[in-house]
């Protein structure tokens, strides 16, 4: 059997540059959801704690390196960029989700303007830190957005709707250009 | 006419615009109206009923009369106000309304008939025959009265809809809003400062007065300049707030692209939420006019505006001015137009105590008896302390008071207070929660009351957040009392006084519905329409009710007003549902073999906002039918090849694993083996049937369900309801995964031999089997499982596989005969094999209804079986599926009935939710529900669809068409 050949949600899309931001998509090479069972928090911890990680507070993303652990509902976070680790299954339940989600990156000055048109989400530095992460409606679409940087964001959608979540948010730096050349 | 060295406008900057079809010039920075006045055009429109002549009242978006259609390519807007609509280059404006011409419409003879046309003159006129109503007399009454006109086209214009935050929102820039944006912004807070108009400065930029020494405008410039080089300021102009929601939230309409020439992707509009933390409503006051008889000739306008159009824009709308008053803050208008040059020839003040001294003659007690001049004002009659004159005139400024703009602090149902020295409604303090009224929306009308409660307010709204303030100084204004004696409508002379000017409502209207009974005020808006116009009565709410409190013998608190809605203004449903139309209505879901199923030209049709191939069409066929009854044949005869990636997967893991779906299953998994897969069942609390699918089990401690494609948010919904309600200390965690697999079926007599080439080895699976499998190093899983009634399988990969393994498994499937199939396949072959869909369980129907009721073991308890058990749940009075075959095609939605018997609701015996035509059987078959339908297999029914006109007999059997006993799916 000759190997299957791999292609992402967005497969072939450009970048998209407007006012000095840029929209693009994200590789997910390694994602798992950790859920652990009840009364598991601890020893859950300790086993992350070997990456240097613990299990994320509501709405929070915690780093250590390229590896993340991103808090993405009730009881449940992914784990990015690395295999969960050994004796995490006996205490959560793993399950792999490198290929249900899409990813978008937005990075640069109207990176907040763009994503609070189609977010009904207080963006401010203040109201949303770098770290901080949410489960927000991005239109009709149920969303993962998390504050990478300053002016940098991770987008995650269910793959299937990866082609109208990025009509969205380049329909919006569309606007926030004309709007620009307007003025 | 415009004054030299007069006005804001940029006189550096002309632009040309039309108007019916006539060029005309203004400035950058007029509105339409200011440069139609400029231009001397007086006549702009024709009222929506009598067909009145009339120009403009106002310099506002509360603009009754001056309502234009503006034209942009093929599309067209309706109503908007001359007095909002800013001038740019190639502005092409038309007016309303009339036929042939403005200035000669033939409806005009409605006028000459109004006699007749009095409130309430339809409904008693126009009643009988009653079926007239609706065909004849509404369609000429509507095509006789009205407005713009719409293009009758979508409107594929961009619009925009954003989200805005702030600790303090300051709604309007006037005196008020500058104070109290300044204050916020100097202590730290985040300040979104919105103003409707294009410029920020309120009154400042339309009175001649000072603030701090410099003329107002200045000091609203230098303030501006202050904030805007705050970062924590947002300045918003062209915005109007539109509404007050709960939790700090505002509505709010931005004109991005309204007044410019439109540019791809620039939004005409941007509807905003904005989220405050506190809010200052700074949104001033709204002049308003004075009944006398025919008091809504063109070059009648309100005095404030008189002097909008001279301070703001330099711009007089006439050559000799009267000013009729109730009030000392109109006299700045007499002032000021003579300061310009311009001749007043008199103020006719209503009070009989006023003072008399000024620059011009002024008559005391003056009551205006008439006007004339059609098209445009000539003269006016009145009488006063000393007799009776008449003076010609080309411009009378009036002034009835001020209207606080009160109407935000309704939204939330709080109702305003009626302040007696004012003679006005000001907001009840607290209507809205975090909303702090301030200035001349709050009452208080001088310059130096306005600057200092926005500051107040501010302060208010600081403590509120827990801030410091700053210490801002007051700056030093005109600080005169109010001085009103109101004055609503003219005693004693012939005539028609007018109210609602943009709805034709008079006083003689507002008396008459008191007279018929009509005396709420909510029922005289009902009875007269006054207020129901697209100025939602900001011109005459006020005036209407001070004259029905007058004709009830009640004072006008009591008479109270009517309930103000959002939004303020006329606002687009384009802006508030921006981005909404046609294909952004809702996301897309796409497949991995989107792009081949589209290459094979398979028309896609939408199922759960996915995407999905309906039939593969191939050269020759005509129809879809042709193609569909191929497919059907290629997947019973040889191997078909499906993508079923939409069902909804859920990956359930944990200890208590199996004893979640033995709760939320009617039949027991527990007892599943380790690689095998059930058929599962699942109720509603209620006892309908939820949603059904296959479950499989991956490990011990691991299953893999799936739903329906319709159901799979569902299911999860009910999955989590049920774990948090019931179960949530269990050992027992889900997620899912619906999007990680593309899933493929492959069906048919040589499914198995397809497989093999692909795998290499099919495992020896038996029906109902799943194992894990490899294609190359990409780990996949086959499960045995069939929804068409062959032999079938479904093989899975990680979706980013999938693309490429469609087109593989299509190429494998051709090779030997077989091929795609697509959604209209897909249904046939499952009604062949009576396997149902949400066609079937479509909320109202019980496991026992379709044949299932043996599957909710007796064993144990789950969702739903108690009240599943309820008296009439089970029972030959439930209508049961069965099976139906006819030689004539039947409709899904068609109803069942006895042949002989009439055929009416009281003798329905049932219902069809799926057909087809089967190429198997050479019949059409259907699925439907028949009372005590299993015990009457063989018998004849009628099937009648009035909508469809179909009307054939079936014969009743069993839903399993095809292969009854099951060999072929267990070969």
């Amino acid at each position: 059997m000759p190997e299957l050949i791999a292609k992402s949600a967005l497969h072939g899309q450009a970048p998209k540059v407007a006012l000095g931001t840029t929209l693009s998509e994200g590789v997910v090479e390694k994602m798992v959801s950790v859920a652990p069972y009840p009364g598991r928090g601890a020893a859950v911890d300790a086993v992350l704690g070997a990456l240097g990680l613990r299990f994320p507070a509501a709405g929070e993303a915690v780093a250590a390196g390229d590896v993340r652990l991103i808090w993405v509902g009730r009881g449940m976070a992914f784990l990015l960029g690395a295999d969960a680790p050994a004796g995490l299954a006996e205490h959560a339940a793993l399950t792999d989700q490198a290929d249900g989600w899409a990813v978008l990156r937005i990075a640069g000055p109207v990176a907040v303007d763009a994503l609070m048109r189609p977010f009904p989400v207080d963006l401010r530095a203040a109201a949303f830190p770098v770290g901080k992460v949410a489960r927000v409606p991005l239109n009709h679409m149920q969303a993962v957005l998390c504050r990478t940087g300053e002016d940098a964001f991770e987008i995650m959608v269910f793959r299937s709707m990866a082609r109208t979540a990025w009509h969205e948010i380049a329909e919006a730096m569309d606007v926030l250009e004309a709007r620009a050349r307007a003025s | 006419m415009r004054l030299e060295g007069k006005g804001l406008v940029d006189r550096g900057a002309p632009v040309s615009f039309t108007f019916d079809g006539r060029s005309y010039m203004g400035f950058a920075g007029d509105t339409l109206a200011s440069a139609l006045l400029a231009n001397d055009v007086r006549l702009v429109g024709r009222s929506f009923k009598y067909h009145r002549p009339r120009g403009i009242l106002t310099a506002g978006s509360e603009e009754p009369n001056a309502l234009v259609e503006v034209v942009e390519g093929n599309q067209q807007t309706p109503n908007v106000r001359a007095t909002v609509q800013e001038v740019f280059d190639g502005l092409v404006a038309r007016s309303q309304n009339r036929f042939p011409s403005l200035s000669f419409d033939v409806m005009g003879v409605n006028d000459l008939l109004s006699p007749f046309f009095s409130a309430g003159f339809y409904y008693k006129t126009f009643m009988w025959p009653r079926p007239f109503w609706e065909k004849l007399y509404e369609p000429l009454i509507r095509r006789a009265a009205g407005l713009g006109r719409l293009s009758g086209r979508h409107d594929e214009a961009q619009y925009e809809k954003a989200w805005a935050f702030c600790d303090v929102l300051v709604i309007g820039s006037g005196p008020a809003g500058l104070m109290a944006a300044l204050t916020a912004a100097q202590a730290g807070a985040d300040v979104i400062l919105a103003e409707e108009d294009a410029r920020m400065g309120g009154r400042l930029l339309s009175e001649n007065c000072r603030v701090d020494g410099q003329p107002g405008a200045d000091w609203a410039e230098a303030v501006l300049d202050e904030l805007r080089g705050m970062p924590n300021v947002r300045l918003m102009a062209r915005t109007t707030v539109t509404g007050a929601y709960d939790d700090g939230t505002f509505g709010a309409l931005e004109r991005v692209g309204l007044h410019r020439a439109p540019a791809p992707h620039l939004p005409r509009e941007c509807f905003w939420r904005i989220v405050a933390g506190q809010a200052v409503l700074a949104a001033g006051a709204l002049e308003r006019a004075v009944g006398f008889p025919d008091n809504d000739r063109p070059g009648i306008m309100l005095a404030s505006a008189v002097r909008s159009y001279l301070h703001r824009y330099g711009v007089v709308a006439g050559q000799r001015v009267a000013v009729l008053a109730n009030n000392d803050g109109a006299r700045a208008t007499a002032r000021d137009l003579m300061a310009a040059g311009v001749k007043v020839v008199g103020i006719l003040d209503t009070r009989p105590d006023a003072s008399a001294v000024e620059d011009c003659p002024v008559y005391l007690n003056a009551q205006v008896t008439g006007t004339a001049g059609r098209t445009g004002l000539r003269s006016v009659s009145f009488r006063h302390a000393g007799g009776a004159a008449v003076l010609e005139v080309d411009l009378l400024a009036v002034s009835g008071g001020w209207n606080p703009t009160v109407h935000l602090t309704c939204h939330m149902n709080g109702r305003p207070l009626w302040r007696e020295d004012i003679a006005a409604f000001v907001p009840s303090p607290g209507a809205v929660p975090r909303l702090t009224a301030a200035g001349a929306c709050n009452g208080a009308f001088s310059t130096a009351g306005c600057l200092r409660e926005g500051r107040d307010a501010a302060l208010v709204a600081l403590a509120a957040l827990g801030r410091a303030a700053s210490d801002v100084a007051l700056p030093v204004a005109e600080d005169a009392p109010y001085a009103i004696t109101p004055f609503w409508e003219t005693p004693g002379v012939e005539g028609r006084q007018w109210l609602d000017f943009a709805n034709d409502v008079t006083t003689k209207d507002v008396k008459l519905s008191a007279q018929e009974n009509f005396r709420s005020v909510e029922h005289m808006k009902r009875y007269t329409t006054q207020g129901m116009a697209p100025d939602q009565g900001k011109n005459s709410n006020v005036a209407a009710l001070a004259v029905l409190a007058d004709a009830t013998g009640r004072g006008i608190p009591q008479t109270g007003t009517t309930t103000f809605r959002p939004p303020f203004v006329p606002t687009s449903i384009a802006a508030m549902g921006a981005g909404g139309r046609g294909a952004g209505f809702a996301p897309q879901r796409f497949l991995t073999s989107d792009q081949a199923s589209r290459d094979r030209g398979a028309p896609m049709i939408e199922a759960g906002l996915w995407y999905r191939p309906s039939y593969f069409p191939k050269p020759g066929e005509a129809t879809w039918l042709e193609s569909c009854n191929r497919e059907v044949l290629m997947v019973r005869e040889s191997v078909g090849v499906a993508d079923v990636s939409t069902l909804g997967k859920i990956d359930i893991q944990g200890r208590d694993a199996a004893r979640f779906l033995d709760l939320v299953y009617t039949n027991t998994f527990s007892t599943l083996p380790v690689g095998r897969v059930r058929y599962g069942l699942m109720l509603r609390e209620d006892g309908h049937v939820l949603d059904d699918g296959t479950t499989a089990r991956l490990g011990e401690q691991h299953y893999l369900m799936t739903t329906t494609t319709a159901a799979a948010g569902l299911v999860m919904r009910h999955l989590d309801f049920v774990h948090q309600a019931f179960c949530a200390d269990w050992d027992v965690r889900f997620v899912s995964v619906t999007e990680g697999w593309a899933q493929f079926a492959v069906a048919g007599p040589k499914a198995r031999e397809l497989l093999a080439t692909l795998l290499g080895e099919v495992p020896a699976l038996p029906f109902m089997g799943v194992a894990d499998v490899a294609l190359g190093s990409v780990k996949g899983r086959l499960f045995r499982i069939s929804f068409s009634g062959e032999e079938g399988y479904e093989i899975a990969v990680p979706t980013r596989h999938g693309e490429a393994l469609f087109r593989d498994l299509l190429a494998r499937a051709e090779t030997m005969g077989g091929g795609p199939y697509g959604m209209e396949a897909l249904n046939v072959l499952r009604i062949e094999k009576g396997f149902i869909t949400h066609a079937e369980i479509h909320g109202r129907t019980t496991a026992f209804d379709i044949g299932m009721e043996k599957m909710v073991s007796a064993k144990k308890d789950c969702i739903g079986k108690a009240a599943a058990a309820r008296p009439g749940m089970v029972g030959p009075e439930r209508e049961q599926l069965v099976g139906l075959k006819a030689t004539g095609a039947m409709t899904a939605g068609a109803h069942l009935f006895v042949p002989g018997e009439r055929v009416h609701r009281e003798t329905d015996q049932g219902y069809v939710t799926s057909v087809c035509w089967s190429p198997v059987m050479g019949a059409h078959l259907a699925l439907g529900f028949l009372k005590n339908g299993r015990a009457r297999h063989g018998e004849r029914v009628r099937v009648v669809d009035h909508l469809r006109k179909i009307d054939v007999v079936a014969e009743v059997c069993d839903p399993v068409f095809h292969d009854r006993e099951g060999v072929k799916l267990r070969a």
